[in-house]
C-alpha cells in the first residue's frame, strides 16, 4: 500500500524573549537559494516586533549581566555542544546559500572560542592601578548594556556567530537583525540557543530587511551600543550612526576593507562592548 | 436617607436584589473593548487624559520625606509640556510633607486612611487616622471598607462605618476602596458598589494595590456600570478609580475605551476617572516622548519614583 505523506513543513519565525513569535506586522518574505530555488517563507520584521526585542534584551540584562562569568562560559559552550548536534541541518541550510559546509565548523569552533573568554575577560580589561594614596584603585570592565547587531549577510551562520558571541559572553544582551538574503540558519541558530540554558532575552534574532529595522533601533533610547558590522550601504552605516549619536550610544562601524571571518578574531569586539567602572577604596 | 437602608434586612434585600452580573460576559466585553486600536491624535489625546487622570502613588514602608517631595515635584512637572497629574496620594504621616508642596498648585493630595491596607483597626482609630489627614492638609481621603463585616454580610456596619468617616472628611473627598480582589465574586462588586454609594462616597474605588489580583477590566466594568446605573437613579454622579496592577499606556487606553463605552464620555474627566498608580505615569510620559520625538524612549531618560 502506497500513502503519499503530507510534508511537514517549518514556519521560520523570529525569536524574541525566549520564544518564537510571528512578526507583529504578519508579513513574511521569501526566502531562496543562490539557484533561485524556493526555500522558504520568513518573517519580514516590523519596527515593533524590534520594539519588542529592545523590551525583552532589557528584561533579560540584569539576570544575564549579573550571572557569574563562569556560568556564562558553561552556558555558551553548551551552545556550542547543541550547535554540533544540529551540524548535518546547518551545513545543508548554509550549502543553500552557496556557502561552504565548513563553515558551520569554524562557526562552533569561533562559538567555543568565545565560550572561553568569559571568566577571563576581567583578568585582561581589568586592572589594579597604582596611585598616589592610600587607596586601592580598581578598573573592572562592565557590559555596556542592550547591544543591537546588523549581522553580516555573508557568511551567514559564521558571520552572524562572529558578532552575536563577542556581545554576549561579556554580559550583554543582543537584537540581531539576521542577513536579509539568508536568514535561514539565523533561526535555526535561535532554536539552538532556546535548548541550551541560555536565558530567554539574551539573544532576540529579527528576519528582515535591516534598512527598515535598523533605523528604529539606531534611535532607539534604550539600546545601548549599535554593531554595523552587516551594513554594506555607506550612506546607511552613515545614517545609522548620525541617529545612534542622538542617544550617545556606543557604534562599531562596518570595516574599510572586507573581513575574512574564517580568521581568528582577535580581543576587538569583546571590548568594544564593555564599559570600564574604576573604584577608589580607602585602604587600611 | 434612601430608603433602601432603613434596616439591616431592608439594605440586605436591597443589595441581593441587584440583577446578577454575567462573569464570562463581563470578561468577553472587555476583552473585546480591548482590542480597540487608539493611534496618533486620538493615541496624543488619551495619553495626556490619562496623565491628568493620575493618582500618581507611594505607599511604601520605605517612604521617606525626601521621596514624597521628590514624587511631588514630578506631580507638578512631570515633563516637557505634558499635564500635571491630577492627585498625589500618600500615606498619613506623609501629608504634611506633601502639603508644603502641593499647597495651591491646583494637585489635590489624596492620602489613604482607615488603617490602610487592611482596614482591621476599632472604628475610633480609623476615624482618628481621617481627621489627622485632614487636619495636615489632605483634600481627597482613600479609605478602605471593612471586608470581614461586608463578607460576613452585615451590611448595616460597614455602611455607618462608611458614613462616620464621610462626616470626618468634612470638604475632603472620599474615595472608598472595595479590595475587589478580596470580594471573591462580580456580584459582590456591584453589591459594594451600590452599597459604597448610597453610603455617600464620591468615588469608589477597586484596590489598594497591596492585593493580588488588584484592577482589572472586568471589575472596572462593574464598577462603571454601577455608577451610570446610580447617577440614573439617584441624579448623583460617583466617580471610579482603578488602583494597582495598571502599568503601561496600553493598560490605560483599555480602560479609557471601557469609561467611554460604559459610563459615557462624561465620565473621561479626572472629576470622574482616575487612575491610581506610580510607574504608570512613567510609560505614559515615555510614550508621549514616542509620539513627540518619533523614536522609542528608554527608562534611563525618566525618574525612577
Amino acid at each position: 500500500m502506497h500513502e503519499v505523506r503530507v510534508a511537514v513543513r517549518k514556519t521560520y519565525k523570529l525569536y524574541i524573549g525566549g520564544a518564537f513569535p510571528r512578526s507583529e506586522s504578519g508579513r513574511t518574505y521569501q526566502v531562496t537559494s543562490t539557484d533561485g530555488a524556493f526555500l522558504a517563507n520568513a518573517a519580514l520584521g516590523s519596527r515593533k516586533d524590534a520594539r519588542d526585542a529592545v523590551i525583552a534584551a532589557r528584561k533579560a540584562f540584569p539576570g544575564w549581566s549579573g550571572a557569574t562569568a563562569y556560568n556564562r562560559g558553561q552556558i555558551l559552550y553548551r551552545v556550542a555542544e547543541m550547535l554540533e548536534a544540529r551540524r548535518a541541518q546547518f551545513e545543508a541550510e548554509v550549502a543553500a546559500a552557496g556557502e561552504s559546509p565548513d563553515t558551520v565548523t569554524e562557526s562552533i569552533d569561533r562559538w567555543v572560542w568565545y565560550a572561553g573568554w568569559a571568566d577571563k575577560i576581567a583578568q585582561v580589561c581589568g586592572a589594579a592601578n597604582p596611585v598616589a594614596g592610600p587607596y586601592f584603585n580598581l578598573s573592572v570592565p562592565e557590559p555596556t548594556g542592550v547591544v543591537a547587531v546588523i549581522a553580516p549577510s555573508t557568511p551567514s551562520l559564521l558571520g552572524l556567530v562572529s558578532v552575536v558571541a563577542p556581545a554576549i559572553v561579556a554580559g550583554n544582551t543582543v537584537v540581531v537583525i539576521a542577513s536579509e538574503r539568508h536568514p535561514l540558519p539565523a533561526i535555526t541558530l535561535a532554536e539552538v540557543l532556546a535548548t541550551s540554558d541560555l536565558p530567554g532575552g539574551v539573544v532576540n534574532v529579527l528576519t528582515g530587511r535591516p534598512a527598515e529595522i535598523a533605523p528604529w533601533l539606531a534611535t532607539h533610547a534604550d539600546v545601548n551600543a549599535l554593531d554595523l558590522s552587516g551594513v554594506v550601504d555607506p550612506q546607511l552605516a552613515t545614517d545609522l550612526e548620525r541617529d545612534a549619536a542622538g542617544t550617545l550610544k556606543r557604534v562599531i562601524r562596518p570595516a574599510a576593507t572586507p573581513v575574512d571571518w574564517a580568521a581568528e578574531p582577535g580581543f576587538d569586539r569583546i571590548r568594544a562592548l564593555l564599559e570600564t567602572k574604576t573604584v577608589w577604596h580607602p585602604r587600611g | 436617607m434612601p430608603e433602601q437602608v432603613h434596616t439591616e434586612s431592608s439594605l440586605r434585600r436591597f443589595l441581593h436584589g441587584l440583577p446578577g452580573v454575567d462573569t464570562v460576559g463581563a470578561a468577553q466585553r472587555t476583552a473585546m473593548l480591548g482590542t480597540r486600536s487608539i493611534k496618533t491624535t486620538a493615541k496624543a489625546y488619551a495619553i495626556d487624559l490619562a496623565i491628568r487622570m493620575t493618582d500618581l502613588t507611594t505607599l511604601e514602608g520605605a517612604d521617606t520625606p525626601g521621596k514624597v517631595r521628590a514624587l511631588c515635584q514630578k506631580a507638578l512637572h512631570p515633563g516637557a509640556g505634558a499635564p500635571r497629574v491630577a492627585a498625589v496620594c500618600v500615606y498619613p504621616s506623609m501629608v504634611a510633607t506633601a502639603h508644603e508642596v502641593l499647597r495651591g498648585s491646583g494637585v489635590e493630595l489624596a492620602s489613604v486612611a482607615t488603617a490602610f491596607p487592611s482596614g482591621q483597626a476599632p472604628l475610633a482609630v480609623r476615624l482618628a487616622d481621617t481627621a489627622a489627614a485632614v487636619a495636615d492638609g489632605a483634600t481627597e481621603i482613600d479609605m478602605v471598607i471593612n471586608r470581614g463585616a461586608f463578607l460576613a454580610g452585615r451590611y448595616l456596619e460597614v455602611f455607618e462605618e462608611i458614613q462616620a468617616v464621610k462626616k470626618t472628611c468634612g470638604p475632603a473627598h472620599l474615595k472608598v476602596i472595595m479590595e475587589t480582589g478580596e470580594l471573591a465574586t462580580l456580584d459582590n462588586v456591584r453589591r459594594a458598589s451600590w452599597l459604597c454609594m448610597l453610603a455617600g462616597a464620591d468615588f469608589i474605588k477597586t484596590s489598594t494595590g497591596k492585593v493580588t489580583p488588584a484592577a482589572t477590566l472586568p471589575v472596572t466594568l462593574v464598577m462603571l456600570e454601577a455608577v451610570r446605573d446610580f447617577a440614573a437613579a439617584h441624579g448623583r454622579t460617583i466617580g471610579v478609580k482603578p488602583a494597582g496592577g495598571i502599568r503601561t499606556t496600553k493598560d490605560a487606553m483599555k480602560y479609557l475605551v471601557l469609561v467611554n463605552e460604559t459610563a459615557g464620555p462624561d465620565w473621561l474627566d479626572p472629576a470622574r476617572f482616575r487612575f491610581g498608580a506610580s510607574t504608570l505615569l512613567n510609560d505614559l510620559l515615555m510614550q508621549r516622548t514616542k509620539l513627540s520625538t518619533g523614536h522609542y524612549g528608554g527608562p534611563d531618560y525618566f525618574s525612577l519614583d
